[in-house]
């Protein structure tokens, strides 16, 4: 039941914010990351807000996910490091793309936040949720994963430590165990 | 496509917009625009695309948002443009001045047997680029007007979008370095310095 309870919307009790965000903001902006892409997410909404309050970083919203992996290699080209913001559904739409980073050995880091596995309801969201990790592995993107929010700020740590001093690309998936599943026939209820 | 003869030349369009190029930096799509770049005069300052059909376009903000200071002119062609129309919209919204994005329209997939493209049934790339928000956008027939998207790509006032109506000929292949670490590691090195050598 406490499970449940956590998949409530926001508005009908106090909800203590998370706090990962503002760790994963941080962690990012000491790796100077200028660029940031992003086809939003409820989960990254945080995030977003806090880059779009810096006026440091470009924070440029995606018509599809495949637009950041070109603009971040062309922002990596012109000496600027960013990030790729997205859900699971976003990576199958970057596939072909990622063999740019892959083949020119150029650093990308993909904050990933997941759907499609714990405490899905929606079996649509199932096919991409599960087939994330292994299609990412398959092009040749490293993976990580964070299923506890306290542990997701050093994985997005150590996944921008590998990606921009090794030059390749990599991905940090957040897992809805840290997101909070939604429940959308508990929301009709409402 | 009625009157082929009248149409541009490929290569003596993309002569023409890299024309006295200086410190221009240049992104090409893959396939004929890589090898009419390469056939213009490869150079450090040109990161010719093999693949990943779709990114020169975005590829070219990224960079052109990185290097305001710098020109950045993409150069690629009606089916790989096609294929990543969203970012029109995306570059519109950003409105970077100083990107130029050249397609070279001959109507085919060219590496492919040339099929016919949407543009060869109407579809107005420029138009597009037009009601998306690029500050200019045209459709190129004459010479005369290659040379006008080559000054704007030079030295006016972004986003520019170009439709250039060519030739659907097919040329001699002239190919620049293929691998993508080489084309990475020099284009970062005529831009950044030497201190984009070191990880």
């Amino acid at each position: 039941m406490a499970e449940l309870k956590a998949t409530r919307p926001a508005q009908t009790e106090p909800v203590q914010l998370p706090t990962w965000p503002d760790e994963v903001y941080r962690v990012l902006k000491e790796a100077d990351v200028r660029q940031v892409g992003m086809v939003p997410d409820a989960g990254h909404s945080r995030l977003i807000r806090a880059f779009e309050a810096d006026p440091e970083t470009r924070v440029v919203t995606l018509t599809t996910e495949e637009e950041g992996v070109a603009m971040l290699a062309g922002a990596w080209l012109g000496g600027q490091r960013g990030v790729l913001l997205l859900q699971s559904s976003g990576v199958g739409n970057c596939i072909n793309m990622l063999s740019l980073p892959v083949i020119c050995r150029m650093p990308l880091l993909m904050l990933v936040t997941m759907r499609g596995d714990w405490g899905e309801f929606n079996p649509w969201q199932v096919p991409m949720g599960q087939g994330t990790k292994p299609s990412l592995e398959a092009i040749g993107v490293t993976v990580t994963r964070a299923d506890e929010p306290h542990l997701v700020a050093s994985t997005v740590s150590g996944a921008a430590h590998l990606a921009f001093n090794t030059w390749r690309p990599t991905a940090v998936l957040i897992g809805q165990r840290v997101l909070g599943a939604k429940n959308f026939k508990e929301l009709a209820r409402k | 496509m009625n009157v082929p003869n009248a149409l541009l030349h490929r290569r003596d369009v993309v002569t023409e917009l890299l024309r006295d190029r200086r410190d221009l930096l240049v992104i090409a799509g893959l396939g004929a625009p890589n090898w009419d770049i390469s056939a213009a005069g490869d150079s450090p300052n040109s990161f010719p695309l093999w693949g990943a059909m779709g990114a020169a376009s975005m590829m070219g903000f990224g960079l052109a948002a990185a290097q305001p200071k710098r020109r950045v002119l993409v150069i690629t062609g009606d089916g790989e443009m096609l294929m990543n129309l969203g970012s029109l919209a995306t570059i519109a919204v950003e409105r970077p001045a100083n990107l130029t994005i050249a397609v070279l329209d001959n109507e085919r997939f060219g590496e492919t047997g040339m099929q016919k493209t949407h543009t060869a049934a109407g579809v107005d790339l420029a138009g597009i680029a037009t009601a998306a928000g690029f500050r200019t956008s045209r459709i190129v027939r004459t010479m005369a007007e290659v040379s006008e998207i080559r000054d704007l790509a030079h030295g006016g006032d972004g986003p520019v979008f170009a439709q250039i109506k060519i030739n659907p000929e097919a040329l001699p292949f002239v190919m620049p370095p293929a691998d993508g670490v080489i084309l990475t590691t020099r284009f970062r090195q005529a831009v950044l310095g030497d201190s984009a050598l070191f990880n």
